[in-house]
């Protein structure tokens, strides 16, 4: 259990000096196979999609006659407009996040801030629905779908509106705990000093508060983003015609039926369409590891 | 409140000028939105959408009153959101829970008119209906006419979708009668020879006439009046053939005859608690759904347990602050959390088929045999929780070295003065305090993989199959994938009632683990009492 040392061990035995050496080589080595683990997928992905065989079977991480064919087979698919479900995604996912931002934040607001009846009970209500597994209630959004369709065709089945319009259902969700814990901590004196100079509450929602909700608003609206980029059940079910996917459903369309040998393309895709949410992660790794956790620790 | 009402108490001119418009915006949008709602509903009633109709009949009602009434003023924050919430969270539960005491499903995917009128439609040709010699016409569209003679010599001309009529020569482009009086041209119609048209099978599937009162051709030389062959009696409920005199009752959405004839479509009826009885008692069910339910439970609590065992452990291991690497490493183990799921389902899948998937052809090639991932129960298993142990422990790896660095230190110092051992001090002083702050994640973590879906669906579609199961069932699926199947996967049918009460049933399981938990932490009574 050498790996369990903690940082005042460490400092304490700072004198033995090898047993501290023998322990940091033994985390290496440890953190090297965890490593391995963890990349590994990755790697054989960036492998598959430079392989112009498209088989998969490669061993060697460099392929033989590595070259872009699977990109440029991609990009240039009539059969998959690649660029389409890409753009599909980005689209439906920036618009539904800032719109669900938007419910949430005004709602959690109002939670924090106003005493009303109903006012508990609404926030149980909230987490209750969340238990709630949503997969069968498909076949009711399903139905309602296609029957608002048949009087506004602008948010009926296959549209990209229709399925904002679904998502927007989630948007009185877990978070609006998260942000009204986070209100909670922003003293009301505040509130109460700007309400005394003749404030209304709307003008001290935009000017007071809003600046300060600023960085978790940040780390919610990406994380938002990010769920529904990830998103498949719904955009499957309501999504019909090959135009109007995302790219997961997209990508899950490659891996099945007469396609399922075209792990080139499907590697580049896949490749192209994690990378955005990888660099996403990476870069701002900190700012939601912090919201994560706050939220969390909070419980 | 009170901070509420403090506000129109006060008469500078700021509030006023901002409450005067405050007030012409919100009768603007109240006003605009109340005509869309009203068109909205005129539509969803026209076209019989009565349901949907009276959920957002209820809605606008509340947006109005929301937006009208001074007490509810801090629902005007979240009035959008709750509108949203109702049509797209709260109608479906209710409805799935509407479904889950009917039938719905193949063969009752009708409402009870909607089958009456199917079934009425039907038409038979009774012994002592009236009958004709025909003579078959087609034009160049491909349709066909039918010249008919009946008993008394009188000719008529029927087409489809056209009232039968008597006609005589020069009316309506009939020309004149050979010597056994039909005609020889219709205008636009090619006669057909009696040996052909006897031979075209097009023909004797046609109904002729207008509906009610249509004629079908029986055999070369004869065609007769059809009638319809149910008669439906309402004080009975139930169906009546012409035919045989046989009553069909009513007995949940079908009618039946005492016998077990059965009419089709049935239709959706509400047959009380008896998916959920299904669910319980079901003999030819309840071999598949023990295996379903234990795997669901084991396959939950152990990627729980892996998964937080694994991220715990990185999170020891490397909360050394001055570990030579520390941000290398956690950006490299974050790895598999950064990318979306589905498609690295979909890579694991790849990797791990059993001709073309890399880790198969490795340990082909090293020790000249390889799991089989998809076909055996036990190595499915395997295969799907080592997926879900690399998806999943980044997030503990996240969330535990965000706990382990609210430990205060001098615990730690304290339990080695008193002479602890390194595991003495994770196990009395690390897992406790840790336990606290991750408890509910660890319960928001099994709730989520007990419904983890999408992982079950795209990886391995939750086979293998069960053999021998009476419903689509494979020894990977869990309860909501096992649901999946029964509603969308029509294999074998679709039964949203079952689908629905199986739902219901998890909601419950789901819910009394969450509301355990709110006890455990004593979330709930904090929601109530300090917000």
């Amino acid at each position: 259990m050498s790996s369990l040392s903690t940082p005042i061990q460490t400092s304490r035995f700072r004198s033995v000096s090898f047993q501290r050496k023998l322990s940091l080589a033994l985390r290496w080595l440890i953190a090297l196979v965890l490593i391995y683990f963890a990349v590994f997928p990755v790697l054989w992905i960036l492998s598959a999609s430079l392989n112009p065989a498209s088989t998969l079977a490669t061993q060697r991480l460099i392929p033989a006659n590595a070259g872009l064919d699977n990109y440029r087979a991609l990009l240039n698919s009539e059969v998959f407009p690649f660029w389409t479900w890409f753009w599909n995604s980005i689209k439906i996912s920036s618009i539904s996040s800032v719109l669900s931002l938007a419910i949430t934040t005004l709602a959690a607001y109002a939670f924090s801030r106003f005493r009303f009846t109903g006012r508990v009970t609404l926030l149980k209500g909230i987490l209750l629905i969340q238990v709630f597994p949503g997969l069968l209630a498909i076949v009711a959004i399903f139905l309602m779908i296609s029957q608002i369709g048949d009087i506004i065709p602008f948010f009926g089945l296959n549209t990209h509106a229709g399925l904002i319009l679904v998502y927007m259902g989630g948007a009185m969700g877990i978070n609006i705990w998260l942000l009204k814990g986070f209100l909670d901590t922003i003293p009301r004196d505040i509130d109460e000093s700007a309400m005394v100079d003749g404030a209304s509450h709307w003008q001290i929602f935009t000017r007071l508060i809003l600046p300060l909700l600023r960085p978790i608003l940040i780390v919610i609206g990406i994380l938002n983003f990010i769920g529904t980029y990830g998103d498949f059940v719904l955009a499957r079910i309501l999504l019909k015609s090959t135009e109007q996917y995302t790219l997961m459903v997209g990508l899950q369309i490659f891996t099945s039926g007469q396609f399922s040998q075209k792990w080139g393309p499907f590697a580049a895709g896949a490749l192209i369409g994690a990378l955005p949410i990888m660099i996403i992660y990476l870069a701002l790794q900190d700012q939601i590891v912090g919201g994560l956790t706050q939220g969390a620790v909070k419980g | 409140m009170s901070s509420l009402q403090a506000l129109p108490g006060r008469k500078n001119r700021l509030s006023f000028t901002v409450s005067v418009r405050s007030l012409l915006l919100r009768l603007g949008f109240l006003f605009v939105a109340d005509a869309f709602a009203l068109w909205f509903l005129i539509n969803l009633v026209a076209l019989g959408y009565y349901p949907l109709a009276t959920a957002f009949g209820l809605l606008a009602l509340l947006i109005n009153v929301v937006l009208l009434r001074q007490g509810a003023y801090p629902l005007r924050w979240m009035v959008i959101g709750i509108f949203f919430m109702t049509l797209f969270a709260i109608y479906p539960i209710l409805f799935t829970v509407w479904v889950a005491f009917t039938n719905y499903g193949d063969g009752h995917l009708l409402t009870k008119e909607q089958a009456i009128a199917q079934i009425l439609n039907e038409k038979y040709l009774p012994e002592t209906g009236k009958a004709f010699s025909w003579t078959a016409y087609r034009n160049e569209q491909g349709e066909y006419a039918l010249w008919l003679i009946d008993a008394d010599g009188t000719g008529y001309l029927a087409k489809p979708g056209e009232p039968i009529r008597p006609v005589t020569p020069g009316q309506e482009g009939v020309g004149e009668l050979d010597d056994q009086g039909i005609p020889v041209s219709i205008e636009g119609y090619q006669r057909l020879n009696a040996i052909l048209a006897a031979a075209d099978p097009n023909l004797t599937a046609i109904q002729f006439g207008e509906q009610g009162s249509t004629v079908q051709i029986r055999s070369p030389s004869e065609a007769a009046e059809l009638v319809p062959l149910y008669e439906y009696d309402p004080v009975q409920d139930a169906m009546i053939s012409r035919k045989t005199g046989d009553v069909y009752q009513n007995v949940d959405g079908t009618f039946k005859t005492r016998d077990g004839k059965e009419l089709r479509p049935g239709f959706i009826a509400t047959i009380g608690l008896r998916n959920f009885r299904e669910f319980f008692v079901s003999p030819a069910l309840r071999g598949p759904l023990v295996r379903i339910i234990t795997w669901n439970f084991a396959f939950a609590f152990l990627s729980v347990l892996m998964t937080f065992s694994l991220g715990l452990a990185i999170a020891i291991m490397f909360n050394d602050p001055r570990f030579p690497g520390k941000k290398l490493i956690r950006s490299l183990l974050l790895i598999p959390y950064t990318i979306p799921s589905l498609i690295t389902i979909l890579i694991w899948r790849g990797m791990m088929n059993p001709e073309i998937g890399v880790i198969n052809r490795a340990l082909q090639a090293w020790f000249g045999w390889a799991p089989p991932w998809f076909t055996d129960q036990w190595w499915a298993k395997i295969a799907i929780l080592i997926v879900n142990l690399w998806l999943g422990y980044p997030y503990f790896m996240l969330i535990c070295s965000g706990a382990l660095q609210s430990i205060p230190e001098d615990i730690y110092a304290a339990a080695e003065v008193d002479g602890a051992s390194p595991w003495q001090r994770f196990r009395h002083i690390t897992l406790p305090l840790l336990l606290v702050a991750v408890g509910p994640l660890l319960v928001a973590s099994f709730t989520f993989n007990f419904n983890n879906f999408n992982l079950i669906f795209l990886f391995i579609g939750g086979g293998p199959p069960i053999a021998g199961a009476s419903t689509q069932a494979g020894h990977t699926d869990i309860l909501i994938s096992y649901v999946y199947n029964l509603a969308f996967a029509g294999g074998r049918g679709v039964n949203y009632g079952f689908a629905s009460a199986i739902t219901i049933i998890i909601f419950f399981i789901v819910g009394a683990i969450t509301l355990f938990q709110f006890r455990y932490t004593r979330m709930w009574e904090e929601v109530s009492e300090n917000v």
